[in-house]
């Protein structure tokens, strides 16, 4: 085991390289920053300067090298518009999306836990029949459209929540709300599919033999088993939230990563862009090492191999 | 209700249908039969005649829907056990009547420790502690002769062998002390000599503690050796019941004598294969070892010839098939060499290989699996003539595979059809009339009567004699079955750990065994002969 994790971070580490070499080049093909940077009027001489000063002028090479000679010292780059360290500004906001994105899994997950297994207990039954329709609603709705009605009814007419800003437990509930309901919808689908197939393997019967009261045979024999298949997709919508959940902190005024990741690529803001993309990807790829560790606690099979 | 006091139970008017699309299916029409304190019945039938439904539903896990208990009364202690509660019947389950499966790897949970799920008995039942429960769990691998119980407890059933895992099933079932166990299949995957140690301790339980034992079989040979009474199961009717020895040597109704007349290993009805037709042998192995991280096959020797049919035996891990996929090419060997004709395979260019193939074809041990599913009998048997394109003209694909399809006993309107339309045995068929649709040297059969009923067994083995004769084929005849190799082999080997332990002739071998292996084989290998000697 300690084997296997060492070899999926040297890989992760591998990866992560590669995504910056490419980060690096491709964001220097959308243009000159000074473009955006400075006024439209600014003289000639004065963008020149301003190129000179932060190296644009050199060739892409040089400029590659520099950036690889500062980040072996820790030096991510500064911020052209902020004139802060990028680094620092990317920790401030990487905080307020990685709860966003806790708090709305944990909920997703709890929630299809409950409703897949339920449905899956009587496949075709009244609850699964309802909850089928309800979780691929859930699964397909736009989450910009939820979230603006939401505001509407919620702040606008009843006026019950803030429309926007961080802050305390009403803060939180309009943006966590919306996040949950497309995972959740889809999770409800992976669970329920799994629990059928899980339900009516040869150890449920084992259990139902040997006595074993339906809740325990429900949530102890089946699914540990079938929760395998979960994990996998909600890992993977958990880092679809830590990668930004862009429009959500957008529309709620959350400083969260995926509004830093859009403003910076609107401002050619190249420091930021590069240290946004190296932390997600390190929160994506930690993410992806929590599911392999995850499945291996969940079944020995893959623990021993 | 009967007066007989040692009576455990009594079924009666058992009926249960499946609701499927089609309509509703009969699976058990009316069955009766009771079972006394410290007596083994046997249920025999072939699949699909109703022997695991009834199992279930004495055990109380018939899934319903889409099953339907129709009518029928079951009395354990003089309490119809059909009209409890919901929450009393439970109350039974592994308490009362404990089940053992066939499968063990699929019947135990994957992600608990045996000892947890040995234990989870005593939690479900009684108010023991968890402590209490693990250590009587504990208890219990010992009893069932795991080695090392304390330890071995903690693993997860994966780390089990078969024999060991059926073991904790066995352990499972005996947990809190039932009056009946059913034991459905219970040996099936299992090798002979681990069966014969499984059934030994079943025997050796139900006397200790005077329980009764239903054992649901489809195999004839283990009923002979450890049943006391037997019921015969056909489309969910019994056809025969009574004592073993009335059933088994004065058995009276016409399909009980056809199971009857189906087992194998009688010595019947040999065919001689005519001597000096040609005296090079088609196929040397000479010298062939494999290793992987093991040695799969050491050393091994031995020569077909044409016409021949050599059967190899040997337990899980023998080599057997090894051996087969070295002859077939599929591996290369770690030294050694196989002389197809004189030359060595090893050394054949892409072209001869490519000649050579169509010379050696091979049947598989489950037809279910080996046939592709969305293949048509027509596309699974001209498949080798595209490949090798020069042998037929797709004009006479047709009529070819008509005459291959009568000659394994099927209808040439039949190539029309997909696989999933036809019975195991009849999949069987397509299996071989694909096999020598190319004209083959030598037929590799590994395990490809296993996995088929023993009527129709039977028949697979009298057609695979039949074709022999007609096209003098050479068979390698893999195979754990003893019986079934002594019905069609000329020439056996017997291998144990990658090696041979002995070669002969079928007679010497079976009658004269030299090597202590093979007579631990023999010995263990189930048979009504030893019933029928008495």
């Amino acid at each position: 085991m300690r084997k296997y994790l060492s070899k999926r971070i040297l890989s992760s580490l591998l990866a992560i390289t590669g995504l910056f070499v490419m980060v690096f080049f491709l964001a220097r093909l959308t243009g000159d920053p000074g473009h955006l940077y400075l006024p439209i009027d600014a003289p000639v001489e004065v963008r020149k300067e301003f190129s000179e000063k932060h190296g644009f002028n050199d060739p892409i090479y040089i400029q590659f090298g520099r950036f690889l000679e500062d980040l072996s010292e820790g030096d991510l780059g500064y911020s052209l518009r902020k004139e802060r360290p990028a680094i620092d500004i990317v920790l401030e906001a990487i905080p307020v999306t990685l709860s966003l994105a806790a708090v709305a899994m944990t909920i997703a997950l709890i929630g299809a836990i409950l409703i897949g297994s339920l449905a899956a207990y009587k496949p075709n039954g009244l609850f699964d029949r309802i909850s089928r329709v309800v979780s691929l609603t859930a699964a397909s709705a736009p989450d910009f459209w939820i979230a603006i009605t939401a505001i509407l009814i919620f702040s606008v007419s009843l006026g019950w929540l803030p429309t926007s800003g961080i802050g305390g437990l009403p803060y939180w509930i309009m943006p966590i709300g919306i996040l949950v309901i497309r995972p959740l919808g889809l999770l409800v689908q992976v669970v329920r599919g799994s629990m059928i197939t899980t339900l009516s393997s040869d150890f449920v019967k084992t259990a139902r033999a040997k006595g074993v009261k339906e809740k325990k045979v429900i949530f102890k024999h089946a699914l540990r088993n079938g929760l395998l298949p979960v994990i996998t997709v909600a890992g993977d919508q958990a880092a679809a939230i830590a990668n930004g959940a862009v429009i959500v902190e957008t529309i709620f005024g959350w400083p969260g990563i995926g509004k830093l990741m859009i403003d910076s690529i609107m401002q050619r803001d190249f420091a930021v862009v590069q240290a946004s993309i190296l932390v997600t990807a390190i929160v994506i790829l930690s993410i992806n090492i929590i599911i392999d560790i995850t499945y291996a606690i969940l079944d020995p099979r893959i623990r021993h191999k | 209700m009967s007066n007989n006091v040692n009576s455990l139970l009594k079924v009666s008017n058992l009926a249960v249908s499946f609701d499927t699309v089609e309509g509703s299916i009969n699976a058990v029409q009316g069955i009766d039969f009771e079972l006394n304190k410290g007596q083994t019945l046997a249920i025999i039938g072939e699949s699909g005649s109703g022997k695991s439904v009834t199992a279930s539903v004495i055990m109380g896990i018939l899934s319903c829907p889409p099953g339907r208990i129709k009518s029928g009364e079951i009395f354990l202690n003089k309490q119809d056990i059909l009209k409890l509660s919901e929450i009393d019947r439970r109350k039974l389950m592994g308490n009362k009547i404990a089940i053992i499966f066939q499968d063990t790897l699929s019947h135990l949970n994957p992600v608990f420790t045996v000892g947890a799920q040995i234990a989870e008995c005593f939690e479900v039942h009684k108010n023991y502690t968890k402590k209490e429960s693990w250590d009587k769990a504990v208890k219990l691998l010992d009893r069932v002769k795991i080695p090392n119980p304390y330890k071995r407890a903690k693993d997860y059933p994966h780390q089990f062998s078969g024999g060991q895992r059926q073991r904790v099933m066995i352990a499972m079932a005996l947990a809190l002390e039932p009056d009946i166990i059913i034991a459905d299949e219970p040996t099936t995957a299992l090798d002979v000599t681990i069966q014969a140690k499984i059934l030994e301790l079943l025997a050796e339980l139900r006397d200790e503690r005077n329980m009764g034992l239903i054992l649901i079989t489809h195999d004839l040979g283990i009923a002979a050796e450890v049943a006391d009474k037997v019921i015969v199961l056909k489309n969910g009717k019994i056809v025969e019941k009574g004592t073993l020895k009335e059933v088994f040597i004065k058995p009276k109704h016409k399909y009980t004598k056809e199971l009857m007349n189906s087992i194998p290993g009688k010595f019947n009805q040999r065919y001689k294969r005519s001597d000096n037709i040609d005296t090079n042998p088609i196929l040397e192995i000479k010298n062939i070892s494999k290793s992987y991280d093991t040695l799969a096959c050491d050393n091994i020797n031995f020569n077909l010839f044409r016409d021949e049919i050599i059967g190899i035996v040997g337990e899980s891990g023998s080599g057997k098939t090894t051996i087969s996929n070295l002859i077939l090419r599929l591996i290369e060997p770690s030294s050694g060499c196989i002389l197809y004709h004189g030359r060595n395979i090893f050394d054949f260019d892409k072209k001869e290989l490519f000649n050579f193939r169509r010379k050696v074809q091979i049947v598989f041990q489950d037809p279910y699996a080996s046939l592709n599913p969305t293949m048509n009998v027509f596309d699974i048997i001209s498949e080798p003539w595209i490949i090798h394109n020069d042998f037929l003209h797709k004009k006479l694909h047709q009529a070819r595979i008509s005459e291959l399809l009568t000659s394994v006993g099927l209808k040439p309107s039949d190539s029309k059809k997909y696989p999933h339309e036809f019975s195991g045995g009849q999949r069987q068929r397509i299996a071989i009339a694909r096999a020598l649709a190319l004209n083959p040297e030598i037929i590799i059969c590994d395990e490809a009567v296993s996995a088929l009923d023993v009527s129709i067994q039977a028949q697979i083995i009298k057609l695979l004699k039949d074709l022999r004769k007609q096209f003098s084929l050479s068979y390698l005849f893999i195979a754990h079955d003893l019986p079934v190799v002594k019905d069609l082999a000329d020439r056996v080997i017997v291998m144990k750990s990658g090696e041979i332990l002995e070669e002969g002739n079928v007679e010497k071998v079976f009658n004269k065994p030299v090597n202590p292996y093979t007579i631990d084989l023999l010995k263990s290998s189930p048979s009504i002969e030893k019933l029928l000697s008495n």
